[in-house]
C-alpha cells in the first residue's frame, strides 16, 4: 500500500538535468570505485527504516539467515562495458570510451565449455551493448547449438549502426530472444534517462524486429521489453503495463512486443551517481528498504544465475560484478570461467549489502523482471 | 509545521494502530481493496487520490501519491490536469455558493 511508504519527491530523470556524455570512470569520479559505492551506501543513516538498513537483518526476520543458491539455471556473460550509448541510470557504467574490457576469445571459449557441464537451459547474455564485441555471433551459434535458449539484452540502437545491419535478422534466424532496454513509451521519458534521439532510433529498431517476426507471439521470436522507473520511484504493476504499453506502441507506433518485464533501479554506478546529485540518495535508499517484501526472496535472480564478467571471473549476478563482490573459491581465490567447480558454486553464500534491497523492493526486480504479485 | 508533519510518520503509518489494533486493521484492510484494480485502473485511483490529497491539503498524501502517480506510469501533464480537477471543484464549491448569497440579497433588498 503506497502510504505504508516513505516517498521521495516529486523527482524524474528530466531534461533539466540532461544526460552525462561520458563514464564514470573517464570523468574520474570516486564513484567509478565500487567500494566508494559501497561506502556511500553504507554511510546512509536507516536507523529509523523498518530493519534499520541491514540486509541480512531484513532477510533473517523473512527467515532467511542467510541467502543460499538454488540450481544454476541460467548462464549471464557479460561480454564488457564497451556500449554505443551512456544512459543516465547505467549500473554498469558502460560506454563508448570503455573499449579495453570487453571478453576476448579465449574466454568467450571457456564460457562455452562451462555451458556445456552446466545444467542451465539459458544464456543471458549483457554488456554494455553485447552485440558489439566480436565473440557476440559466436557465443550465440554455439549455445544455439547446444539446445539453450539465448537472450540478447539489447539497447535497440545498437540494431541501427551501420555495421550491424543484419543483426535483427540474425537473430530471427538463430532463435535469439530480444531483450530490449525502453523505460517508458514516452519520448520525453526516454530521451531523458538514454539520450536525446533515443526513442526515435529504438522505435525504428522495434520496427525492423517486427519485420523480422519478433513480437508476434512466435517463441522463436520473442521480443521482451525491459521498463525501468525513469527517476526514484519503485515501477508499478508489470502486468498492467505490459497491457497498457501494447495498447500505447502498437496505437501510436504500430510496434508489437510480446512481454514487458519491469527492473527496478539499482543504487550503484551511475544511477547512485544521479540519485546524489539531485538529492533523492537517502529517500530512494529508505524507500528500498522500506518496501522490502519477503516473498521476492525465493525467486532473486543470484540464487539461479552464474554471472560471468568479461574477464572471466564469476560473480553471484551483476549487481556485484559491478561492485566487485566475487564469488571465492574456498582457498580464496576469486571463481572463474577457468577454475569454475559446481560444488563450491552450491555450497557458497551469497554475497549481499545494502544495494540487495534493490531487488527485494516492492513487487521485486530481477532480470526475468517482478518476482512477486 | 516541522514538529508537526514529519516524513517518517508516512514510514511508520502503521503504527497508528497502537491505540485500536482492531479498528487500524479495518481500516488498513479496506483502504487496500479500496485501491486494488477494479473497474478503475490503479493509475486511475492513484490520480484521483492526488487530486483528494490536494483537496484535502495533506502533505502525507500529496507526498505518497505523487510518487504513486509516477510509478503508476502517470507523467506529469496527467497529474497537473488531475490537481486542476480537485482545483476547480474547490474554487466551484465556493462559487456556488453564491447563489445563497444572491438569494439572501434578493430577500433583503427592495426591489
Amino acid at each position: 500500500m503506497a502510504m505504508s511508504t516513505s516517498q521521495p519527491p516529486l523527482a524524474t530523470l528530466a531534461p533539466a538535468s540532461p544526460p552525462s556524455l561520458a563514464s564514470l570512470r573517464s570523468r574520474r569520479s570516486p564513484l567509478s570505485s565500487p567500494a566508494h559505492q559501497l561506502a556511500t551506501l553504507n554511510q546512509l543513516d536507516l536507523d529509523h527504516t523498518l530493519s534499520r538498513g541491514a540486509f541480512r537483518a531484513a532477510l533473517a526476520a523473512a527467515g532467511y539467515p542467510t541467502l543460499q543458491p538454488a540450481q544454476p539455471e541460467v548462464l549471464q556473460i557479460n561480454l564488457g562495458k564497451l556500449c554505443n550509448m551512456t544512459c543516465r541510470h547505467c549500473h554498469v557504467d558502460a560506454g563508448p570510451d570503455r573499449t579495453d574490457e570487453v571478453m576476448e576469445r579465449v574466454t568467450a571459449e571457456k564460457c562455452l565449455e562451462l555451458l556445456a557441464r552446466l545444467p542451465a537451459h539459458t544464456v543471458d547474455l549483457t554488456g554494455g551493448a553485447p552485440e558489439l564485441n566480436p565473440q557476440f555471433r559466436h557465443l550465440v551459434e554455439e549455445s544455439r547449438r547446444m539446445g539453450k535458449h539465448v537472450l540478447d539484452r539489447s539497447n535497440l540502437t545498437v540494431l541501427l549502426l551501420p555495421r550491424h545491419e543484419d543483426l535483427a535478422e540474425w537473430l530471427a534466424q538463430h532463435g535469439v530472444e530480444v531483450v530490449a532496454s525502453i523505460p517508458h513509451p514516452s519520448r520525453r521519458l526516454t530521451d531523458a534517462q538514454r539520450g536525446a534521439g533515443t526513442w526515435e532510433r529504438s522505435i525504428v529498431a522495434l520496427r525492423r524486429l517486427n519485420a523480422v517476426g519478433y513480437g508476434q507471439g512466435d517463441p522463436e521470436r520473442r521480443l521482451t521489453l525491459v521498463a525501468n522507473p525513469s527517476g526514484a520511484f519503485l515501477p508499478g504493476n508489470q502486468l498492467a503495463m505490459e497491457r497498457e504499453w501494447k495498447a500505447t506502441l502498437e496505437r501510436e507506433c504500430g510496434v508489437q512486443f510480446d512481454r514487458l518485464i519491469t527492473l527496478a533501479n539499482m543504487p550503484i554506478a551511475r544511477y547512485l551517481e544521479w540519485l546524489e546529485s539531485s538529492g533523492n540518495l537517502q529517500r530512494y535508499v529508505e524507500l528500498l528498504v522500506n518496501s522490502f517484501n519477503p516473498a521476492t526472496v525465493p525467486g532473486l535472480m543470484c540464487r539461479t544465475i552464474i554471472s560471468v564478467s568479461w574477464d572471466g571471473r564469476i560473480f553471484d549476478c551483476d549487481f556485484n560484478q559491478m561492485l566487485e563482490l566475487e564469488v571465492r573459491r574456498d582457498d580464496g581465490a576469486p571463481m572463474t570461467v577457468f577454475n569454475f567447480d559446481l560444488e563450491t558454486w552450491r555450497r557458497r553464500t551469497i554475497r549481499t549489502d545494502r544495494h540487495c534491497f534493490g531487488c527485494t523492493a516492492g513487487c521485486g526486480s530481477s532480470c526475468g523482471g517482478a518476482l512477486a504479485e | 509545521m516541522s514538529d508537526y508533519y514529519r516524513r517518517e510518520h508516512l514510514t511508520h503509518f502503521a503504527s497508528v494502530a497502537e491505540g485500536h489494533p482492531e479498528l487500524a486493521r479495518k481500516f488498513f484492510d479496506y483502504y487496500a481493496s479500496v485501491f486494488a484494480d477494479g473497474t478503475l485502473s490503479a493509475r486511475e485511483k492513484a490520480l484521483v487520490a492526488l487530486a483528494v490529497a490536494h483537496a484535502v491539503q495533506c502533505p502525507y498524501c500529496i507526498d505518497a501519491y505523487s510518487q504513486e502517480c509516477l510509478k503508476q506510469g502517470a507523467d506529469l501533464p496527467q497529474m497537473t490536469e488531475a490537481l486542476h480537477v480537485a482545483v476547480a471543484i474547490r474554487g466551484g464549491a465556493s462559487l456556488v455558493h453564491g447563489m445563497q448569497m444572491l438569494e439572501h440579497v434578493h430577500t433583503l433588498s427592495i426591489g
